[in-house]
């Protein structure tokens, strides 16, 4: 019985002290120009909706869902990024339950939770623009890519997914897989930009 | 690089965005177990393969992920025009004069 007991309290104890730890968390580089910042874990969201559900999901999600291409909507700590007229990734940061909140809507929709599959960069400063332009076809002028924007598309040979959360700040989300591709390439590229 | 407009995402974007999905317009059997082996060869192999202008499946695979369809000039690989899937084929194409 005590034995048990004690069994019991040790397994709560091991299942408390796990924590989520994102792949490469602690290599941060920081350049003249550049900061590459591995973010914490955060609370992620693959959500597809036609679009008569769209209004059913803001409710319930508490932020609008943006349905102009390349935007995002941010609210909370919580941001919804365009992908496609029916699709939207969503991450919160502040550890609210996207899935649970999803589930509060009755309109039709899928929403798989995917929290675990990315690993997500800041690249910050000066130089953020250009040490992402190293691997990304895109124009990332202001003039074309502002505050706000965000797209999937490709960092050299992952694909990727770029949100502008300021002018001078980069969140490059990727496969967890691919992170290891994906950070060494960004820190490559941000020595290029320091120069 | 070629730059290629989506009309899902309504603007100009990088090819590498982009994966080519075949020919367009070309339509599935309505009963396609009653099809003959010879017009199934024609539905499921046989292509145009035209010089000149082409009607292409385009996939914005590492964008909006949106199938969408795309004139383009096989010769100078030049684009004349893109337009949503299930739009019909363009009657009239931009700079065609007529
Ligand atoms: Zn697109």
């Amino acid at each position: 019985m005590a034995k048990a007991a004690v069994k019991k309290a040790a397994s709560a104890q091991a299942v408390a002290s796990v924590e989520r730890r994102p792949a490469l968390a602690g290599n941060d580089v920081s350049g003249p120009n550049v900061k590459i910042t591995v973010l914490p874990p955060a609370e992620r969201l693959s959500l597809r909706a036609p679009e008569a559900s769209v209004a059913s999901l803001s409710r319930a999600l508490g932020l609008t869902l943006p349905q102009k291409p390349k935007t995002s909507a941010s609210k909370n700590g919580r941001t919804a990024l365009w992908l496609g007229p029916d699709e939207w990734f969503i991450f919160d940061e502040a550890g609210g339950d996207l899935l649970a909140d999803c589930a509060k809507a009755k309109a039709m929709h899928s929403a798989v939770g995917v929290s675990h599959r990315n690993v997500a960069f800041a690249v910050s400063g000066p130089g953020g623009e250009a040490t992402v332009s190293a691997g990304c076809p895109q124009d990332l002028s202001l003039d074309a890519f502002p505050v706000g924007a965000s797209t999937r598309t490709v960092f050299g040979k992952s694909e990727i997914l770029l949100y502008r959360p300021a002018a001078y700040t980069f969140r490059v989300e990727c496969w967890r897989s691919f992170s290891d591709y994906v950070f060494t390439f960004l820190k490559d590229a941000a020595r290029d930009a320091a120069v | 690089m070629l730059l290629i407009h989506c009309p899902y995402c309504e603007e100009e974007r990088p090819e590498l965005e982009f994966r080519n999905a075949g020919e367009a317009h070309i339509a599935r059997p309505a009963n396609i177990v009653a099809e003959s082996d010879e017009d199934f060869e024609k539905f499921f192999f046989i292509r145009a393969n035209t010089k000149g202008l082409v009607y292409e499946r385009w996939r914005h695979v590492h964008g909006c992920a949106r199938f969408f369809n795309a004139v383009r000039d096989s010769v100078s690989d030049k684009f004349i025009m893109t337009y949503k899937a299930g739009e019909p084929k363009p009657k009239k194409l931009p700079g065609a004069g007529k």
